[in-house]
């Protein structure tokens, strides 16, 4: 019989399949995707935040442990578990070396990411990258993968995993990993999820699936169904304003606005809803996602002029031109008389001050609200440039409970030989927010606890059943 | 606002393959997961736009790794289609065809391939020797390996003398035209060492981590930039044994044939082996490329070269082995063929991607060296 089955194919499940095998196990790897499709959402990622006590190679000064905490309790407002994830946090310390060992290379922050130089070590090429190296390594380890198999069911017998079900097919082991992703890109669940607004609207019918399309979340319901304990609320999700012309899944990093900051973003009505100067962009772009997901229609504008031509990352579509703004209104379809009356208040509000987008700097308004409170100055020099924004979902935060043993839970007790592993379980540290890295951090550090857990399982009760 | 009119402009005005290419770049410019790879991604993220002159500077930046392909989230079957190799691939054909010199001979690029390459070698041996035969030097009688005896000196030198050097004008004036439109600016001492440095080690088929390229899959491999390498440095010693013949010829006054272990004989079979080898295994690598970053519609120039620097290697290498033999006078008539057909197919075939790619590293050596004029809120 099989040691260990990992159910999944992205970073989770491939830690865990390569530090079972490396405890000794045998480890079958199912990925529902077909394999141009492999990986679940770590193609779409592109870092890890780790802690470190000094300059690391591509890492510099230090990240201590408890800047990392206090930054997770800050994004997450306190819904978090501080066990997991200071767990979580001392293992990025020290996976590094191990995700070398199988194949990862680490770079230097890209172009416009100076700000993560400190906190987060950048994978050359990329999450697909990584997933291509871990599955070498993986293959060549003598871990089987196994593509396009998509486990409908599990079969299990007092709270231990006995085998799973792919059709009529039946895949037996004597311990198993979940590491199957959230359900982002299950459109039903996500309706269902967020129900009717105060405008009677379905807001998640306008939701972008900016992660992959295979994560339908399949085996997270029916872990549900089958009395697992379940963590988070179903519409907190990894979530940001996106291009609204991105396609409707696997958008990934390509379609993000990142002009917010420089501009101001008005919703349906031509109204400003939110502080674009509240911080520094990298800090922010994970609530706007959520903002605009609360604007009638969910959908909004991002208006910028040629002063911040440059001075943003370049978006994947051109934006809407005008040389006018009521020129722009009208090419954005939005209503003239109160898009202008917006610009007009918004424009007037603007005091003077040092424009620096690399500080928090004075230019702020006053006397209109929203306030802009910083890098605010009138939108008077054209050409102007308008982007729709809608919001785009990475990944959901709703999943399975866990100890620090990556057990899956029944009725309060630890599963003696089921785990979990990536986003089925990140909603344990990540109640709401985000900060960039730590989807990776949480996937390799219970990938591998899960991945060991499920090998000592597996291996323990084979010399068990030997004795 | 004039100079961006000017570059949107001129961007919208692109087709074809080089408007394909623009919308992959803009793509790739949003995402920039690949900057570690090579020159190229780092050069892009200095652009907002990418106009015809940028398009030509980055395909020729591109050594075609592959890794940028299996690293990307874009590529196919995302609808995004995103392949860059493949559209440098192409961009890097046109490049050819554009500044070739004169510009009517820049149609032999789509012509010059492996057939070409075999029939114009196996036509000019034939002519050889068909020359030697009238003389009555073709067989039987051991010449002692003087080449003189079939081919007057004088006659071999003035030839391929007057097709090298065409072949040299030739690529020089496109290449110059190439250099003027990237509009690079001065070159400073340590830019020239360093593009210098880049084209003699192949740093950019290291993959950024010295792992090396992609071939047949996503495995990095070192295989292609060492089969690069024997085929270049074998190149040179051969090109170094026919210079310092030269030398010897007109300088000492001696005459060939050069004893076995004299200098030309010593660089040329060394040179010889590498230039067997090295084109042999790219060749190889060529027939096993990942079809997803193999352009097909160049697989006709690259292999009709690596086929004329095998055989010009290969037949070389024979005319060695029985310069003494009654045979001296046929090998040297299909040497002297295949290595006229090299020189005459040089300035429009595969050999030009050297020279508009050290161009192009000598732009990112110059360019990388100025202060970026884009200000990203992130940084």
């Amino acid at each position: 019989m099989l040691d260990v089955l990992v159910i999944g194919g992205g970073n989770a499940a491939l830690c865990a399949a390569l530090t079972a095998r490396e405890a000794g196990a045998s480890v079958m790897l199912l990925e529902s995707a077909p394999k141009p499709w492999r990986g679940g959402n770590s193609p779409h990622t592109r870092n890890i935040r780790c802690m470190h006590d000094g300059p690391q190679d591509v890492l510099v000064d230090s990240y201590p442990e408890e800047e990392y905490w206090q930054d997770l309790l800050k994004v997450t407002a306190g819904r978090t578990d501080e066990t997991l994830a200071r767990v979580a946090i001392r293992a990025s310390s020290t996976c590094r070396d191990w995700m070398r060992r199988h194949g990862v290379h680490f770079q230097a922050p890209l172009s416009g990411t100076l700000h993560l130089a400190r906190t987060n070590a950048f994978f050359m090429g990329g999450g697909k990258a990584l997933v291509n190296a871990y599955c070498r390594s993986a293959e060549a380890l003598g871990v089987r993968i196994r593509y396009g198999a998509h486990v409908h069911a599990l079969e299990l017998a007092d709270g231990r995993f006995v085998a799973a079900r792919i059709g009529t097919d039946r895949i037996e082991a004597r311990a198993c990993v979940l590491a199957a992703g959230g359900f982002e890109s299950n459109r039903e669940w996500l309706d269902e999820a967020w129900g009717t607004n105060e405008r009677g609207e379905r807001p998640a019918q306008n939701f972008l699936i900016r992660g992959t399309r295979f994560n339908t979340g399949v085996l997270l319901r029916f872990m549900l169904d089958a009395g697992a304990e379940r963590i988070g609320d179903p519409t907190q999700a990894h979530m940001v304003a996106i291009d609204a012309r991105a396609p409707l899944y696997d958008g990934g990093i390509c379609t993000r606005i990142d002009c917010v900051s420089l501009g101001v973003v008005v919703n349906r009505e031509g109204e400003r809803f939110y502080d674009e100067g509240e911080d520094f962009w990298p800090k922010r772009y994970a609530i706007w996602g959520r903002l605009v997901a609360a604007q009638p229609g969910q959908i909004a504008w991002s208006i910028i002029d040629s002063k911040a031509i440059g001075r943003f990352m370049p978006p994947v579509f051109d934006g809407t031109r005008a040389d006018s703004l009521p020129e722009l209104a009208r090419s954005l379809g939005l209503p003239e008389e109160a898009f202008l009356a917006t610009l007009a208040h918004y424009n007037a509000a603007c005091r003077a001050g040092t424009f620096d987008h690399t500080a928090l700097d004075d230019c702020a308004t006053e006397g209109v609200v929203p306030a802009k409170t910083h890098w605010a100055r009138p939108i008077d020099t054209p050409p102007y440039f308008g982007y729709a924004v809608r919001p785009g979902v990475t990944f959901t935060y709703l999943g399975l409970k866990v100890n620090e043993r990556a057990a899956v839970h029944f009725g309060g007790a630890p599963s003696g030989n089921l785990f979990t592993a990536g986003e089925m379980m990140a909603g344990n540290i990540l109640g709401q927010g985000y900060t960039a890295g730590v989807g990776m951090t949480i996937g390799t550090a219970f990938g591998r606890i899960a991945g060991s857990g499920a090998a000592a399982a597996a291996l323990g009760g084979q010399h068990r059943a030997a004795a | 606002m004039q100079r961006l009119e000017a570059l949107i402009a001129e961007a919208s005005s692109l087709a074809g393959d080089e408007a394909e290419a623009a919308r992959q770049l803009q793509i790739c410019n949003a995402c920039r997961y690949c900057e570690g790879f090579c020159a190229v991604f780092p050069a892009m993220t200095r652009r907002l736009e990418f106009g015809r002159a940028d398009i030509h500077y980055l395909a020729n930046l591109c050594h075609n790794c592959g890794a940028c392909l299996h690293a990307c989230q874009y590529a196919p079957p995302h609808e995004f289609a995103v392949s860059l190799p493949r559209a440098m691939a192409r961009v890097r054909g046109k490049t050819y065809v554009d500044y070739a010199w004169p510009e009517s001979l820049g149609a032999l690029y789509h012509r010059n391939g492996l057939t070409i390459a075999l029939l114009l070698a196996t036509s000019l041996a034939a002519f050889l020797a068909l020359a030697a035969s009238r003389t009555g030097q073709l067989v039987g009688r051991p010449l002692a390996g003087d080449f003189y005896a079939v081919f007057p000196h004088g006659l071999l030198a003035a030839t391929f003398g007057i097709v090298f050097a065409f072949a040299c004008l030739a690529l020089a004036i496109g290449v110059t035209r190439f250099w003027r439109d990237l509009a690079a600016g001065r070159a400073s001492a340590p830019a020239l060492g360093e593009a210098t440095a880049s084209v003699l080690d192949l740093r950019f088929l290291g993959g950024g981590h010295g792992r090396g390229c992609n071939d047949e899959d996503d495995a990095f491999t070192l295989r292609r930039r060492r089969f690069h390498h024997l085929t270049f440095y074998g190149f040179m010693l051969c090109f170094a044994a026919t210079c310092v013949a030269t030398l010897y010829h007109y300088v000492l006054g001696e005459r060939a044939p050069y004893p076995m272990l004299s200098l030309p004989v010593l660089l040329g079979t060394i040179g010889g082996i590498g230039l067997l080898a090295g084109p042999a295994g790219l060749l190889w690598l060529n027939l096993r490329r990942d079809p997803a970053h193999r352009e097909d519609s160049q697989n006709a120039m690259d292999r009709g070269f690596i086929a004329l620097l095998f055989l010009a290697s290969a037949t070389g290498l024979a005319l060695l082995a029985w310069r003494d033999s009654g045979a001296m006078a046929l090998w040297l008539a299909i040497h002297l063929g295949v290595v006229m057909a090299l020189f005459l197919t040089l300035p429009y075939g595969k050999f030009a991607h050297g020279v508009f790619r050290s161009a192009a590293l000598l732009k990112w050596a110059i360019e990388k060296r100025v202060p970026a004029n884009l200000k990203l809120s992130e940084d």
